[in-house]
């Protein structure tokens, strides 16, 4: 069967890999060429790497620095940040990216979705969610996630998935940064509707906070983390073993 | 020096990336020329086969694959690139193959267990079938490689060097001659795939 992945993500600022508490007070941690490399060579199963300033300072992704990580790592790429047109997609692609990740441009833009998976195929468009509780509702976040857009996160999710996103990322605000384990009850409402690979990211703080995730909730396919790895206060290679002892399917 | 066909369709900066990173000169080519005096051939392709197969067909490039194919040099397909060796494919239809290699290419949805996510996205492992093939020279019968497919090669039973299960056997690799196929991606398949296009070098 088709294993559980564990994905790093590289946020990146400036060719700088950073990662905030709660999206802020961003810290400078290492290149990105070099986490990357890193990661593909320490069991990474993919990485995801997102411009995070992109949306809200209008930044283009610095392409040489993605083409560069394209050429050192041979596993799965994902690719996000800035993505608000079909031009968008195609300059990422053609840098090596195999899919790419759209947030606020698929807010500003819904039909986005649709316009990218008729072109490049569901598998390549992945709609990667903030959200957060709010008045009892789970709510879709905008900028970095500073701007409440009103969306209920479940109906969009819903939507996005009926127009071709072929991958769902959702990143819980509340559990982000806090490391006491993924938003569960959030995931649960996501995999309970949609029927495409979900992501789950936000909250990992430890390698039973993965195992957790797996076990109450078989239908996530994948944890994605990004301080805990860069800092190496969990190793890759250390957690897939943990997660094979607990009858995890896992690449080793 | 190995031909990467180059007929517009998907995304070929991984796979040049990939021989560049093992030490190989590969070359993005549509020229005939360089195809016929390269030592191997590439074949990739993502997206849907009616497309893909109509554009190799347009390009002149489908003749000069199954002409050099046929004189013995080594072709390895990759993906859509496998399924286009087949007979023919019933994606959405019913559509003329290369006929490179016995078989066909079906869905994925009715033949696997229902519930299962379609298309297959991740990692898998591979289970050998017959003698070890010359193409999985370097690696071992378990390790992991990189799906992401909707339909598979069916009636290939003659030429299958690999399965992998996802809710029913599926065909991850196949051979006839010197053509071989991976339904899987090397170039995104780590070091297991980089050591399978090390080896597709020295067939």
């Amino acid at each position: 069967m088709v294993t559980k992945r564990i994905i790093p993500c590289l946020d990146v600022k400036n060719g700088r890999v950073v990662k905030g508490v709660n999206f802020k007070g961003l810290s400078d941690v290492s290149s990105p060429v070099e986490l990357a490399r890193y990661y593909s060579d320490n069991g990474a199963d993919e990485l995801v790497f997102y411009d995070i300033t992109a949306s809200f300072e209008g930044r283009a992704l610095f392409t040489d620095i993605l083409c560069e990580v394209a050429r050192t790592i041979f596993i799965p790429l994902t690719v996000g940040g800035g993505i608000n047109t079909l031009d968008d997609f195609d300059r990422v692609l053609k840098c090596g990216a195999d899919k790419v990740s759209v947030n606020s441009g698929a807010i500003k833009n819904p039909d986005l979705i649709r316009d990218a998976a008729r072109k490049y195929g569901d598998q390549c468009v992945v709609l990667s969610v903030d959200a957060k509780r709010v008045g009892g509702q789970f709510r879709v976040f905008a900028k970095g996630g500073r701007e409440d857009t009103g969306i209920d996160a479940i109906e969009w999710i819903k939507n996005g998935v009926a127009n071709g996103a072929g991958e769902i990322v959702l990143n819980s605000i509340d559990t982000d940064g806090v490391k006491k384990g993924f938003d569960l009850e959030m995931l649960s409402a996501v995999t309970s509707v949609v029927n495409v690979p979900v992501i789950a990211s936000g909250g990992a703080g430890s390698k039973e906070d993965f195992v957790s995730l797996f076990k109450a909730l078989p239908k996530v396919d994948a944890g994605l983390a990004a301080s805990i790895f860069h800092f190496g206060e969990v190793e890759i290679n250390d957690l897939k073993k943990t997660l094979k002892e607990n009858n995890i399917n896992v690449r080793i | 020096m190995i031909a990467i066909i180059d007929y517009g369709v998907g995304n070929l900066f991984s796979l040049a990336s990939s021989f560049a990173y093992i030490g190989k000169d590969a070359r993005l080519t549509s020229d005939v020329d360089e195809i016929r005096r390269a030592d191997r051939i590439i074949l990739p392709g993502v997206g849907a086969f009616e497309d893909a197969a109509a554009k190799l067909r347009e390009s002149g490039l489908a003749d000069i694959v199954i002409e050099e194919a046929r004189s013995g040099k080594p072709l390895l397909g990759i993906c859509l690139g496998m399924q286009m060796l087949f007979e023919k494919s019933y994606e959405y239809g019913e559509h003329k193959g290369l006929s490179l290699i016995k078989g066909s290419v079906k869905p994925m949805k009715g033949y696997i267990t229902e519930g299962l996510k379609i298309p297959q996205i991740g990692w898998n492992s591979l289970s050998f079938h017959g003698e070890k093939s010359k193409l999985f020279k370097y690696i071992n019968e378990g390790d992991f490689v990189y799906f992401v497919h909707s339909f598979y090669g069916a009636d290939c039973e003659d030429s299958l060097i690999a399965s992998t299960e996802y809710g029913g056997r599926i065909a991850a690799a196949v051979a006839s001659g010197n053509v071989y196929g991976t339904q899987f991606h090397p170039e995104k398949s780590g070091e297991v795939g980089l050591s399978i296009l090390r080896a597709f070098c020295e067939i």
